[in-house]
């Protein structure tokens, strides 16, 4: 079972207090947007096999939305961080290297 | 390829079963093949196959990561139905009904089929109304479904408890045409056939890169070496968004595990298929006496072929109360498989943006009951260069162009 550090209630929670929200870090699009970033926005997903950025939801919790850094291979979690960050935070990044020396960073 | 037949087990009682040939043949892959299939799964070889059978084309080569039915094939709970809502998934979903009917006898090799009915089950009222929708929308289509009360509920599955408390049974859907098929040999069938026809198999083989010319494919880098090819067909489920990305483009698919699980051994108690969805379980009872159980998709993407527990959790507490008999049974095996899930749970059978290569993909938590439909459509894709009739429906455009085929009701948990 999952267990991820909520950073807003600064503890740790179980998969079952939370709620996943999928791919971190997307550019939102409004209405005037083009047909193919719309699509892009709503649909299109990185859906890696290796290291992910996705958005939790303390849902039985504060109710608050999280980022964190995961191996979706080996379910290894790096780390939690704020939700405003529009980018991962460097720190984070450092903790994925430190384990995985063919990380090759955040991609859009 | 030597016929399986009454007459070939004589012959092969009466000399130790000394003269049974291997099913199909490991190759090693040549230079160029007209086509490439990536992946050796029940759908991969499917299109292989039905290239052959009804187009002729032989001159393929059917690529496999492991080995031949490792994956989803060998991995899912072998439910067969086709009562599916929207039009165009009934007609995919019915043509590989109907083809799994005959299938043992086109393959010469027994698949098992059983039709031995699928109920779904209506356990809030808010589902009642919507497989009745779905019952209207099956008989408009000419798929044989109805709608059938609660005593009659218990009276084809004795075992079970339609009186709640917290989950009555209202209602189900009954499909007395659908059932289970053994799910490996659905693949070593269509393996022994494709091998038969002339089609290399080869096994162990992983695909690391994809060769294009201006857009346009001319081959892939496998395990192997490269390997040229003038068309290629991606049907990878889970791992279709890796393949993809070696193709330069991403798919609106993510991939979560699902698990199942079976219980020790026991005397026949259910002899068809029941599907809970609102409490996120499905049963049947397989031909060794296992019960085989299914059960809801992780809340995340991951490739992990595990699972989360909690959710089998989840899955045998809802079953245990909808049936009390099997409170005391213990779970033999567990066991997850990667599916790749598109927005609105319907499959994707489409060319690309890369011209030469095609995707079959998407089938979420059921592909297997489609297996020989979508091969049709798919090959018949492949050869014309352009969907049919069954597949055009399920085009990656429909995402752009909002024509989504919604069946989160029909295929939200249960398959």
């Amino acid at each position: 079972m999952l267990n991820l550090f909520c950073p807003i209630c600064q503890r740790y929670c179980d998969e079952t207090e939370l709620s996943c929200g999928g791919q971190a870090h997307l550019i939102r699009r409004d209405h005037a947007s083009s047909d193919k970033d719309f699509y892009e926005y709503l649909y299109e997903r990185k859906n890696d096999k290796g290291i992910i950025f996705e958005r939790w939801r303390h849902v039985y919790g504060c109710g608050k939305w999280f980022h964190t850094a995961r191996c979706t291979l080996t379910n290894q979690v790096f780390g939690s961080y704020s939700a405003k960050e529009v980018q991962p935070p460097k720190s984070i990044l450092a903790t994925i290297r430190r384990s995985r020396v063919d990380f090759k960073g955040w991609v859009k | 390829m030597k016929r399986y037949s009454l007459s070939s087990i004589f012959t092969e009682a009466f000399r130790d079963n000394l003269g049974w040939e291997k099913a199909w043949t490991k190759r090693q892959p040549r230079k160029e093949y007209q086509i490439i299939i990536v992946g050796g799964g029940g759908h991969g070889l499917a299109t292989a196959y039905y290239l052959a059978k009804n187009f002729n084309i032989t001159d393929i080569a059917v690529i496999e990561k492991g080995w031949i039915g490792g994956g989803n094939t060998g991995r899912n709970t072998t439910i067969i139905r086709s009562n599916y809502l929207q039009e165009s998934s009934i007609g995919i979903y019915e043509k590989s009904r109907s083809l799994y009917e005959t299938l043992s006898q086109d393959l010469n090799y027994n698949i098992m089929f059983s039709p031995r009915g699928v109920l779904m089950l209506c356990q809030t009222e808010h589902e009642l109304r919507a497989m009745k929708r779905t019952s209207h929308a099956n008989r408009i289509n000419g798929v044989d479904t109805k709608m059938v009360a609660p005593e009659e509920v218990k009276e084809i599955v004795p075992i079970i408890n339609i009186n709640g408390p917290r989950f009555p049974v209202l209602g189900a859907l009954w499909q007395p045409r659908g059932g289970t098929a053994r799910h490996d040999a659905v693949a070593w069938g269509y393996a022994r056939k494709c091998s038969d026809f002339g089609i290399d198999i080869i096994e162990q083989c992983e695909v690391i890169g994809v060769k294009k010319k201006r857009e346009k494919i001319v081959g892939v880098e496998t395990t192997k070496g490269n390997i040229k090819a003038k068309k290629v067909c991606f049907v990878a489920a889970g791992h279709s968004s890796v393949l993809a990305d070696l193709a330069g483009f991403r798919l609106p698919i993510e991939s979560v595990a699902l698990q199942a699980l079976v219980s020790e051994p026991i005397k026949p108690i259910i002899d068809c298929v029941v599907m809970a969805n609102t409490v996120h379980g499905y049963l049947s009872q397989s031909d060794k006496g296992e019960l085989v159980i299914g059960g809801g998709a992780d809340g995340y993407n991951n490739y992990s072929q595990r699972g989360s527990f909690l959710h089998i959790e989840e899955t045998v507490r809802a079953l245990v109360e909808t049936f009390p008999v099997i409170s005391r049974l213990r779970q033999l095996r567990q066991w997850g498989g990667i599916v790749d899930m598109t927005g609105d749970r319907s499959p994707i059978i489409s060319k690309t943006p890369v011209d030469g290569l095609y995707i079959n993909c998407g089938w979420g938590t059921g592909g297997f009951k489609a297996i020989p439909g979508s091969g049709w459509a798919t090959a018949e894709m492949i050869y014309n260069e352009q969907p049919g009739k069954l597949a055009s429906p399920f085009s990656i455009d429909r995402f752009s162009e909002g024509r989504l085929i919604d069946e989160s009701a029909a295929a939200a948990v249960a398959h």
